[in-house]
C-alpha cells in the first residue's frame, strides 16, 4: 500500500496530533492513502479513533522496532461540509 | 492559505469540528466583518470574533469609553475612560489574537461615509443603540447587498436577526418606519441589564460564524425574542413585505438621504 502523504507528528501531543492528522486528509482526495508516524502512547489510542470516527478508514496501525508507531490511513468522502 | 503551526494550536478546537476544520478556519480568517458600534453589543462580538479568528475587523464608533459603560461594555477598561472606543477595543483584540487585522473608524455611521466603509466588508453587524443607525444601516446593507446581522436590548429584552434580502425581510419590512421621536425611551434613558447585550452579542457573533462557514440554519425569516426575567426565547417566524421602502417591489428608498435618518440628540453620559 503506497501512501500518497506521509505525516511525522512524533513530537506532538493530544489534540494536535489530531488536528495534523485531520488537516492533512481535508488536502487528500478520497481513496488516497495518509501515512501517518506517532510516538506517544495517548495518539496511538486517540488518533485512529478520531480518524475512524471521522468516516476515514484505518488500514494499518504497527509499532517499528524504534518506539514509533505507523498510520495508514484511507481518506473517505463525506466527512466534510463544503457550503460552495 | 496554509495554516501555520500557531494557529494549528490556536484553532485546534475548530479544526476538530466536521462543519469547520481547516478549510472552515481559512474562511473566518479571509472574511471581513464591519461592527457598527463598539459598546453593549459591540464588545462581545468583537472579542468572541477576534478569538475565532475572524481575520478581519472593521469598528466605527466615534464615542468615547464613559464611567457608565463599564456595567456592560466589557472589551473597554476603567484605564481606557477618556479614550476613543474603537481604539481602546483594538488594544484589547490584539492582545486575544495578533491574526486579526483591526481597521478603526472613530466616526459615527452616516449617509455620507456608511457605504463607502461598508462596501470592503462582507458582513455588517448592528451592534449600535439608536433607531437612525440602525434604519441607515439596514438601508445601506440592503443597497449593497450585504448580509446584516441585527441585535438590540432594552432593559431585560433582546432581539437578533439575520437580514439578507430576498433572503427573508430586511430591518424595514419588520419595522418600515423608525418610531416618532418621544414615543420610544431613547438611549441612556432606559436602562439596560449588563450582562443582555453579552447574549445577544453571542447570538450575533454565532450567526456571524455560521454564516461564513456556510453551516446550520441561520436567523433568516426568524426573529429571536429574549426575555430575560421569564428566561424565555422565542422564534418569530417573519416575511419579506413586498412593500417595502427599501427592498420591496417597487422601492423608494434607492439611495441614503439624511432626511430619512434624523434622531433627537443623545444626552452626552
Amino acid at each position: 500500500m503506497q501512501p500518497h502523504k506521509t505525516l511525522d507528528i512524533t513530537a506532538d501531543y493530544c489534540p494536535i496530533t489530531f488536528v495534523k492528522t485531520k488537516l492533512a486528509l481535508e488536502e487528500m482526495k478520497p481513496g488516497e492513502i495518509l501515512e501517518v508516524f506517532l510516538a506517544n502512547e495517548e495518539a496511538v489510542q486517540n488518533v485512529p479513533r478520531s480518524v475512524r470516527s471521522d468516516g476515514h478508514l484505518v488500514h494499518l496501525l504497527e509499532g517499528q522496532e524504534n518506539g514509533i508507531y505507523r498510520l495508514l490511513i484511507e481518506k473517505r468522502g463525506g466527512e466534510e461540509i463544503d457550503p460552495d | 492559505m496554509t495554516l501555520t503551526e500557531e494557529q494549528i494550536h490556536r484553532y485546534a478546537r475548530h479544526i476538530v469540528i466536521p462543519e469547520i476544520g481547516g478549510k472552515g478556519q481559512e474562511k473566518l480568517l479571509a472574511a471581513k466583518v464591519l461592527l457598527v458600534g463598539a459598546g453593549g453589543l459591540g464588545s462581545p462580538v468583537a472579542l468572541y470574533l477576534a478569538g475565532a479568528g475572524v481575520g478581519t475587523l472593521g469598528i466605527m464608533d466615534g464615542d468615547t469609553v464613559s464611567l457608565s459603560n463599564l456595567q456592560r461594555q466589557i472589551i473597554h477598561t476603567t484605564a481606557d475612560i477618556g479614550r476613543l472606543k474603537v481604539d481602546s477595543a483594538k488594544d484589547a483584540i490584539n492582545h486575544i489574537n495578533p491574526d486579526v487585522q483591526v481597521i478603526t473608524y472613530p466616526e459615527y455611521a452616516s449617509v455620507e461615509n456608511i457605504l463607502q466603509i461598508m462596501s470592503a466588508y462582507d458582513l455588517v453587524l448592528d451592534c449600535c443603540d439608536n433607531f437612525a443607525t440602525r434604519y441607515l444601516v439596514n438601508d445601506a446593507a440592503v443597497l449593497l447587498k450585504k448580509p446584516f446581522i441585527y441585535g438590540s436590548v432594552m432593559r431585560f429584552d433582546g432581539q437578533a436577526a439575520v437580514f439578507y434580502p430576498p433572503q427573508g425581510p430586511c430591518y424595514r419590512c419588520l419595522f418600515p418606519e423608525a418610531p416618532p421621536p418621544g414615543a420610544v425611551p431613547t438611549c441612556q434613558e432606559a436602562g439596560v441589564m449588563g450582562v443582555l447585550p453579552g447574549l445577544i452579542g453571542m447570538v450575533q457573533a454565532t450567526e456571524t460564524i455560521k454564516f461564513i462557514l456556510g453551516a446550520g440554519d441561520l436567523l433568516l425569516g426568524k426573529l429571536l425574542v429574549y426575555d430575560a426575567l421569564a428566561m424565555d426565547f422565542m422564534k418569530i417566524q417573519i416575511g419579506p413585505n413586498p412593500e417595502c421602502a427599501v427592498c420591496g417591489n417597487q422601492p423608494t428608498i434607492t439611495a441614503l438621504h439624511a432626511d430619512n435618518y434624523q434622531q433627537l440628540p443623545c444626552p452626552s453620559e
